[in-house]
């Protein structure tokens, strides 16, 4: 069943069509990583999947629910996080995890916000001003805000974003893990590589606002004939072919 | 359903809360200005009463009650825009607006906070107003709530025009919400009635609320009893401009959302 349906969507600002026709589909519980270079529409695409931004064309269904008529059903059972969205800094990680616990109408907030403490191992910083917290810790808070609710379906844009190495690689294996015990359906916009290799089964590569190819990691690697996906990316950004690399 | 939106309204007001509680500055410049201006205008309408004799007590009465009266008004309007404010200066919003929160709960939670602002930060001045001039506002008598809740509406939709000034302009459209209210002061009679008003501006203060209701007030403390067509006045107005202000509201939240001033506001 698919949880995610984009049918024809197109975001237009007067001259300039930042996403051109877009559809796809992601099947529930499957990760697929949107691929693309700046600006080529993967942070539009999210903010129209959430309903922040009104698509100038086209349709979103998330979890049978029309974006277009009916999204608060839809993003009661969804979540978001980015590195490009914060958390009021003068609150407290749990007074911040409070607040959304009454956002999401979340059931005993005190215990919710006790598991997820204990499973991003958050308990020393609770009781600590969000502003206060470094680039990793605040990553771990953002992504304990984004399960708050237990979404069937979470969007990430760039969750791993000047993390370094060791905390990028704890993010990544807790969502895996999670992924795998909830069945959550992930949409993972992303230009960490060996993220999206590791996490994705599917990815979708943008460019100028259109997908211009899909398909599974390993698809991907085996069609442009390359190790990895970095190497795919630079051969789509830059329009060229393993093949023609070789000659010069 | 009315628990869960009563939930996330409590879950915005809430976070609004916490960041009072934790932060005394914050609650004192709540107070500061109702209270110095309260000492500011109570030692005027006392040099006045002094000096005049009985008509300057009744003045002077005229004076404080409309220095109280209208703090209602102004910290009722700023507590609402600034609350939507705070929002954007947290780079917060991106998460409150892809919550399930509505943006009539939005608008409750804020027209709450504001309700709680307009209650701590007047405290302190009314007490003053009692203990250093013997004045007691609530000697207006019940209609003092209805003149108090003509007020606060009056405060909820010029608010609500500064948040759609806010979400058309962006954040450059922010200094409105600390002077717009200043800028209806001349308009609103506050101090003096609306007939000493120029012949032409008199039509402009008599289509907002609060012209109706200080013209309401002074009769009261004048002891004329309860101008019931003033306040009948400012009820109406009130309607009238809350229903249009929500109305724009509305229509910007929706241009926001087309043009992207949702995700890049406060940028």
């Amino acid at each position: 069943m698919d949880v995610i349906t984009v049918t024809g969507l197109t975001k237009r600002y007067d001259a300039t069509l930042a996403v051109d026709g877009i559809g796809f589909s992601v099947p529930e519980g499957a990760t697929i990583g949107l691929l693309g270079g700046n600006g080529a529409g993967k942070t539009t695409t999210i903010a129209m999947l959430l309903g922040l931004l009104i698509p100038t064309a086209g349709s979103i269904r998330i979890l049978g629910h029309d974006m277009a008529r009916d999204r608060f059903s839809a993003l009661a059972k969804m979540n978001f996080s980015s590195p490009y969205v914060a958390l009021p800094s003068r609150l407290t990680v749990e007074q911040n995890l409070r607040v959304y616990c009454h956002l999401y109408d979340v059931a005993k907030p005190s215990r919710r916000i006790a598991e997820l403490a204990d499973e991003l191992n958050l308990h020393d910083l609770l009781g600590r001003p969000a502003g206060q917290l470094s680039a990793g810790q605040k990553t771990r808070v953002a992504l304990a805000k984004s399960l708050i609710n237990r979404p069937r379906v979470l969007l990430l844009d760039e969750p791993t974003a000047s993390l370094d190495p060791d905390t990028g690689d704890l993010v990544r294996s807790w969502l895996e893990r999670y992924r795998a015990e909830s069945g959550c359906t992930i949409l993972l916009a992303s230009h960490n590589m060996g993220e999206v290799e590791r996490l994705c089964s599917d990815v979708l590569v943008m460019k100028q606002g259109r997908i211009v190819d899909r398909g599974s990691p390993h698809e991907l690697l085996e069609r442009h004939g390359r190790h990895d996906l970095e190497e795919v990316f630079l051969d789509i950004a830059r329009n060229r072919t393993a093949t023609a690399e070789a000659l010069v | 359903m009315i628990y869960a939106s009563g939930r996330r309204i409590w879950g915005l007001m809430y976070r609004h809360i916490a960041l009072y509680r934790a932060s005394w500055p914050r609650l004192l410049e709540l107070a500061y200005w109702p209270t110095l201006q309260l000492c500011i205008w109570g030692f005027t309408a006392s040099f006045f009463a002094a000096r005049l004799g009985s008509p300057g007590i009744i003045a002077a009465g005229a004076l404080l009650g409309g220095v109280l009266l209208w703090e209602v008004a102004l910290r009722t309007q700023m507590g609402l825009a600034l609350g939507f404010l705070e929002e954007i200066w947290s780079r917060n919003l991106g998460h409150v607006f892809v919550s399930p929160l509505r943006p009539w709960e939005l608008v409750a939670a804020l027209v709450g906070i504001s309700a709680m602002r307009v209650a701590i930060g007047l405290a302190p001045a009314l007490l003053l107003a009692w203990l250093l001039y013997t004045f007691d506002i609530f000697a207006i008598g019940p209609v003092l709530l209805l003149f108090v809740a003509n007020l606060m509406v009056m405060g909820w939709w010029v608010a609500l025009g500064v948040i759609s000034l806010i979400l058309r302009h962006g954040a450059g459209a922010e200094a409105l919400a600390w002077s717009v209210l200043f800028g209806l002061t001349p308009f609103s009679a506050v101090f003096y009635p609306v007939s000493i008003l120029p012949a032409a501006v008199q039509p402009i203060a008599l289509a907002l609320p609060s012209a109706h209701v200080f013209e309401g007030m002074r009769q009261a403390i004048a002891g004329g009893g309860v101008a019931w067509g003033h306040l009948a006045w400012a009820t109406g107005l009130n309607a009238l401009w809350l229903a249009a202000a929500i109305a724009l509201f509305a229509n910007q939240f929706r241009a926001a959302r087309t043009s992207g001033a949702l995700i890049s506001i406060g940028e």
